[in-house]
């Protein structure tokens, strides 16, 4: 039920903001500031987002098989190989990974 | 997307027009698509003007563009769909998600939160905070759109990296309104389908992570971080984000730490900055070449 409450706000919140782009006057939002926040907010959200979802488990730091499959991943895209191959590779290292030290 | 749409902000991923996508504005020599329009309106209307014959040939290559990035975006969705049902939602979330939140990184950044145990409302703020470009985005199409009523609230859901890059390259105002409705709507049916296959397909598995999809999302958010990745302050503003989530980790609850990331991030951009760089251009977010200066600095207007 609580999954629900995060996705009905999320979702919400995104429409919103969507909605807002559409609707306000260019002087609210054409600041230097907010450009800026909103271009750096995705470079700092998405890099967390790779260090917290490959390096923990949550509520502690670990390092397992994930990073094996990242490793791969940052080749793959270095390469600027297609999305799909990248995350691809990334669940497959991963797995054989595992395969091999199953405590991965 | 949107990404997923969305999120993607750059690429071939919703949020992100990456550089996977055929560059919307490539001539492309050898398709026969431009030539079949041509030859169908020939000889049927006498009175054809050549702006009819520009618009018939302008009105193929962009519903071509706007078909190729929808189809790469749908098969991203995919593994949008079996990353959620491998983090613990189930397929009437993931679906909720692609049809309302419509954006990708936002999506994966909301889902994220709740795989790894964080609270829902984290991950909510953790999406809201990845979406908050698509406002930027809606600033630049309202002069393209000029919409209102109803109408408004149907293409805000539209509003996404890839409708963006795909409308505001154009040359003309009409082009560029053809290129976001064909693309937003082309992404949001594709991406729809494309994330019920992948939902529905891991449903069937008994154990996603044995398959290793709780390392595909890493690597999905490694390849809608990577085209932004332009310039050495960039680079290290991702390091200095990285660390600090992962030094929070085991001191504050589950999905804070990526919060705190973005704090960092609302601090650096607060920082005015002496040597300036090209920050109103949103074109980082939208893979365009140069075409894509256009529609600020002049009408939009072709004579």
């Amino acid at each position: 039920m609580t999954i629900w409450i995060g996705i009905a706000v999320g979702c919400l919140g995104c429409y919103l903001l969507k909605l807002a782009g559409l609707s306000v006057p260019k002087s609210v939002l054409e600041r230097p500031a907010v450009h800026r926040i909103a271009a750096l907010l995705p470079v700092v959200l998405l890099a967390a987002l790779i260090a917290v979802q490959t390096f923990s488990d949550g509520k502690s730091l670990v390092i397992d098989a994930r990073a094996a499959g990242l490793a791969v991943a940052a080749v793959a895209v270095w390469r600027r190989w297609p999305f799909l191959v990248v995350v691809a590779l990334a669940a497959v290292t991963t797995a054989l990974v595992r395969q091999v030290i199953p405590a991965g | 997307m949107t990404t997923g749409p969305g999120s993607a902000d750059d690429g071939s991923t919703p949020d992100d027009p990456t550089p996977d996508h055929p560059a919307p504005d490539d001539p492309a020599p050898d398709d026969p698509g431009p030539d079949r329009s041509a030859e169908r309106s020939g000889p049927g209307n006498p009175n054809q003007s050549t702006a009819d014959l520009d618009w018939r040939l302008t009105r193929t290559q962009v519903l071509r563009d706007s078909m190729g990035v929808a189809i790469a975006t749908g098969a991203y969705a995919i593994s949008f769909g079996a990353i959620a049902l491998a983090g613990g939602l189930n397929v009437w979330q993931t679906m909720a998600l692609s049809l309302l939140m419509f954006t990708g990184a936002s999506q994966f950044g909301l889902i994220a939160v709740i795989a790894g145990g964080g609270a829902p409302l984290a991950g909510a703020a953790t999406a809201i905070m990845l979406g908050a470009r698509n406002a930027l985005y809606g600033l630049r199409l309202a002069e393209i759109l000029r919409v209102s009523g109803l109408r408004r609230l149907g293409a805000a859901q539209l509003v996404i990296d890839e409708s963006t890059a795909m409308s505001i390259a154009r040359d003309t105002d009409r082009a560029a309104r053809l290129g976001f409705y064909a693309t937003g709507l082309g992404v949001f049916t594709l991406w729809n389908i494309g994330t019920l296959v992948g939902a529905v397909g891991a449903s069937w598995l008994s154990d996603p992570r044995a398959l290793g999809l709780d390392a595909a999302a890493p690597a999905a958010f490694l390849a809608l971080l990577a085209p932004r990745l332009r310039g050495r302050e960039l680079w290290a503003l991702a390091l200095v984000a990285a660390m600090v989530a992962v030094l929070a980790v085991p001191l504050v609850p589950v999905g804070v730490p990526v919060l705190l990331a973005g704090l960092v991030g609302v601090i650096a951009g607060l920082i005015p900055r002496t040597t300036a760089p090209p920050r109103h251009r949103q074109s980082n977010e939208t893979n365009q070449t140069t075409e894509t200066n256009k529609p600020d600095d002049q009408p939009t207007r072709n004579p």
